[in-house]
């Protein structure tokens, strides 16, 4: 077992957008539960002591905890790069100058769609502007700016548009998340799920730009249509953890609903949690897997792909993912996305059973 | 390439692990390990020696491959 690379630190769910395909949980955590500064400092600490070199400070809106500023420090401090993740709203220069003089490397803006309008009805909020105008500060301060944009029927015909709105306001780094149905998400699958041909032509555009732009331009891949798993996490309990704003801890941002034991840090450290606690130890490895995955070359690829969206749709964490062509349950994805199904002919019994029939 | 002073870019960090025993690269959303030549070449990215003086640190016959290393870090975006 090796040490995690990256927290996602979930600071609050406290948030002003309302997205319907949100990554937090269904059940989302209230403001009085949230871990103290003291208890985050002291998270910062064990996480750096394990070896986390990235943190991501999520929320929810993470400029939704006032003392922001001291996180980043604390992070900092235990030699942790730290990225935040934002909305936008409520991030103007002062803020941008305090959290850079605190010690954070760089800035993951997310926008809603390519016009005002369409991104503030995603969003559930007005917020274009107060996007546009973080995205000026960010890089006015010379931090780093990525821009992430989740995508789905209501904003894949617009690609083209976000790519060119992302360059002008001076991302490095474009990443197109295609939905990831458990949570809201599944919640809003039928308002989401977005054609093959949406898809496909978006792809076209993609590729197109990478020749003509020197921003990263990351695809998150649509794993309902591919019919190949994602590798979730790069394996669980592998590469990261997630802190939930209440102290509770994740291998994975979508794993609030399986029927694990969460450990908290407020029991116990992170050196436990990550080598020894029962949710972390689940699904490590491949020792876990039944067929086809535990006989499947790419077993060591893909991990048997995503727990949480297993569990989602199947009932069974342990199970092959659906999105997989191999999973015996692959018809849970396909009967959704209408992917190209054989045909049932229809046939005449051989010795009909004469009830409905009537001689000539 | 003459007068260029390599450097980190604004976005990349260099930092020892002790965990790992193993010199990183840390950039958003990605992190390199870097082997022990590319972290020696990196170290001298001051921003302050030439291209010619990083080369100069390292034996004559490796100075290619110092160049080009130099090179393809800063077409990812590394060094600037």
């Amino acid at each position: 077992m090796n040490p995690p690379w990256a927290m996602l630190a979930e600071l609050t769910h406290g948030c002003p957008l309302r997205c319907p395909y949100c990554s937090n949980p269904t059940e989302l955590v209230s403001r009085t539960a949230e871990l103290s500064t003291a208890e985050w400092q002291r998270v910062f600490a064990e996480a750096g002591a394990l070896g986390v070199v990235h943190a991501h400070l999520s929320g929810g809106e993470p400029l939704m905890r006032r003392d922001l500023p001291v996180l980043v420090r604390a992070a900092k401090e235990a030699g942790i790069f730290t990225q935040l993740v934002t909305s936008g709203v409520g991030l103007g220069g002062g803020r941008v100058a305090e959290l850079a003089e605190a010690g954070l490397h760089s800035v993951q803006l997310s926008v809603q769609a390519a016009s005002a309008g369409e991104s503030d009805r995603i969003a559930g909020r007005r917020s274009f502007a107060a996007k546009e105008r973080a995205a000026a500060a960010v890089t006015g301060a010379g931090l780093p700016l990525g821009l992430n944009v989740v995508l789905h029927r209501h904003n894949l015909d617009q690609v083209e548009e976000l790519i060119e709105l992302g360059i002008a306001w001076g991302a490095e780094r474009i990443e197109l998340a295609n939905t990831q149905f458990y949570g809201w998400g599944l919640r809003n699958r039928h308002a989401l799920l977005p054609t093959r041909a949406q898809l496909s032509r978006a792809e076209t555009i993609v590729t197109k730009f990478r020749e003509k732009t020197d921003a990263e331009l990351i695809w998150v891949v649509p794993d309902y249509f591919d019919g190949v798993p994602k590798p979730c996490m790069g394996g669980w309990g592998a590469i990261s953890l997630t802190v939930a704003p209440d102290g509770r801890v994740l291998p994975c941002p979508a794993a609030y609903d399986l029927p694990l034991e969460l450990p908290n840090v407020r029991d116990r450290d992170l050196a436990w949690i990550w080598a020894h606690s029962p949710a972390f130890t689940a699904y490590r490895g491949t020792a876990w897997m039944s067929e086809p995955c535990r006989s499947c070359p790419r077993k060591e690829l893909d991990f048997g792909g995503c727990r949480c969206q297993t569990y989602a749709l199947t009932g069974d964490a342990a199970r092959t993912d659906p999105a997989c062509r191999l999973s015996p349950d692959h018809h849970l994805v396909t009967e959704i996305t209408g992917a190209e199904l054989p045909f049932i002919y229809r046939t005449v019994t051989e010795e009909p059973s004469g009830g409905g029939r009537s001689a000539p | 390439m003459d007068d260029w002073r390599p450097e980190l870019s604004r976005s990349a960090v260099l930092r020892h692990c002790p965990i790992r025993e193993a010199e990183l690269l840390i950039v958003p959303e990605r992190i390199v390990v870097l082997n022990d030549e590319a972290a020696e070449i990196v170290a001298l990215c001051d921003g302050d020696r030439t291209v010619a003086e990083i080369v100069a640190e390292f034996p004559p016959e490796a100075g290619a491959d110092v160049t080009e290393f130099l090179e393809k870090v800063r077409a990812e975006g590394w060094l600037r």
